[in-house]
């Protein structure tokens, strides 16, 4: 399989698993990404997912090739959904075989935490009361309020 | 008729990107902090300094009543929150100690807009349109939201205030809020402050760009440029992409004139840009049929 693709439909993560077998391979880790029905307090109904597909092919393809290379892992792939998505589907897989277990878990968690980062993909929650936003944590980080970047550094020097 | 209304400076950051105590900067004569106190004074009915426990003997924050943070360690929502439990019955018109454009008419139509029946009046971000909490009214109604929120593992008054019954207000002066946390801010701030108001005010005015939107390098010939919008973006612009003639050479100038027409929020200090899908520099030239994606923050997984 591709080392990173999107998918418009429900994701065969049993499928997916059989790609990642391999016989040096002593066990697999995978992540799942779900959507949840609550966000910072608010009751969520549906996520939106959309994607900038030509560079996050890219980008999500060196994310893996990364991964393989820094943590020795035998196989690893990953799938995002896009389009909209109800509260408990699958949004978003990641698969890493390899011949022991912590590189495993270690490059799968890499895999999710750069995805996250990295690539140009939004999600837009829609909340019960019938509003709607574009979800982003890095607003509140990177927004011009240095302040409780300020309290984070003071509580790492205490 | 509402409750009372007291003043809070939070000036209990580390000014860690500044590397000086913002409270002390000068920008009108005096400490940033003595300014904002007097400027809270006329319109509060009592004014005090948010500070942590070991600030308390600071000599600029020394002289002023303070309300030292229970939770110290978790910004500024620790002052918020000392504020509300000490003084339970009144509310906040909670001010940060960075904000040098700052204006006693800001104060006074945030006063004069406040709903007591909300949890907080806050003004919209000019960059991003989501609330201000450093520059807002939090009502006594704030407390038992704020006190559950920061029990839950949270710090971010921002999002309190996306999540709560806010009322938002559009800022009469846009930059007014402005704040200031390095070194090049500061001594940009100082520059503004120093010219008169209208030399002051900063390009982001679409105004000054309505008549020839396009034509910044005079003489230089346009270039046709693909943009491709996404998320937040393509909702303000409208549209999932054009393609405009320009004599932008770099991407940077290009948003500058994009923003201007299309009143986006983002600055470009919170986009990335990718030139023909691949990520590049602000000031990369840009070429004839190029295609350009400014890529708002992003939030996969």
């Amino acid at each position: 399989m591709k080392p990173f693709s999107f998918s418009s439909e429900a994701l065969p993560v049993d499928g997916y698993r059989r790609e990642l077998e391999d016989p040096a391979a002593g066990g697999y880790a995978s992540f799942e990404g779900w959507v949840r029905d609550h966000n910072e307090g608010h009751a969520v109904t549906r996520l939106e997912y959309e994607a900038f597909e030509a560079l996050a092919h890219k980008e999500g393809e060196r994310i893996v090739t990364e991964a393989i290379e820094r943590f020795g892992v035998l196989k690893a792939a990953c799938v995002h959904r896009i389009g909209s998505l109800g509260i408990g589907e699958l949004a978003v897989w990641v698969g890493v075989s390899s011949r022991h277990r912590a590189e495993a878990f270690a490059a799968c968690r890499y895999i999710i935490d750069e995805v996250k980062h990295r690539l140009p993909i939004w999600k837009k929650e829609h909340y019960v009361s019938g509003d709607s936003g574009w979800v982003n944590c890095e607003r509140c980080a990177e927004h011009a309020h240095d302040h409780a970047h300020a309290g984070a550094h003071q509580h790492q020097r205490r | 008729m509402s409750t009372a209304l007291f003043g809070l400076i939070l000036a209990g950051g580390a000014s860690t990107r500044m590397q000086r105590d913002k409270a002390v900067l000068t920008y009108h004569g005096q400490s940033q902090l003595e300014w904002a106190y007097r400027l809270l004074s006329e319109i509060c009915a009592a004014t005090f300094v948010s500070v942590r426990p070991d600030q308390r003997d600071e000599p600029t924050r020394a002289q002023f009543p303070q309300i030292v943070d229970r939770l110290p360690g978790i910004g500024p929502i620790a002052g918020i929150a000392a504020a509300l439990q000490e003084h339970p019955k009144v509310a906040w018109l909670v001010v940060a100690c960075d904000l040098p454009f700052l204006t006693r008419e800001t104060l006074q139509h945030l006063i004069a807009q406040r709903d007591p029946l909300s949890v907080a009046t806050a003004y919209r971000s000019s960059h991003d349109a989501l609330p201000e909490p450093l520059c807002a009214i939090w009502e006594p109604a704030a407390r038992d939201g704020v006190l559950a929120y920061i029990e839950s593992g949270k710090q971010c008054p921002r999002k309190f205030l996306i999540n709560a019954n806010t009322r938002l207000l559009d800022q009469p002066d846009p930059r007014a809020l402005d704040n200031v946390n390095t070194v090049e801010e500061f001594s940009a701030a100082s520059a503004a402050l120093q010219s008169t108001p209208a030399d002051a005010a900063p390009a982001s005015g679409s105004t000054t760009h309505s008549a020839e939107p396009y034509s910044t390098g005079r003489g230089a010939r346009p270039i046709s440029i693909r943009i491709q919008y996404f998320a937040l973006l393509r909702e303000q612009a409208g549209r999932s992409e054009e393609t405009v003639d320009t004599t932008a050479t770099t991407p940077a100038d290009l948003y500058d004139e994009l923003r201007a027409r299309h009143e986006f929020k983002l600055d470009k200090e919170q986009l990335k840009v990718a030139i023909n899908a691949d990520f590049r520099d602000w000031r990369t030239t840009l070429a004839n049929g190029d295609s350009v994606v400014f890529i708002p923050p992003v939030a996969g997984g």
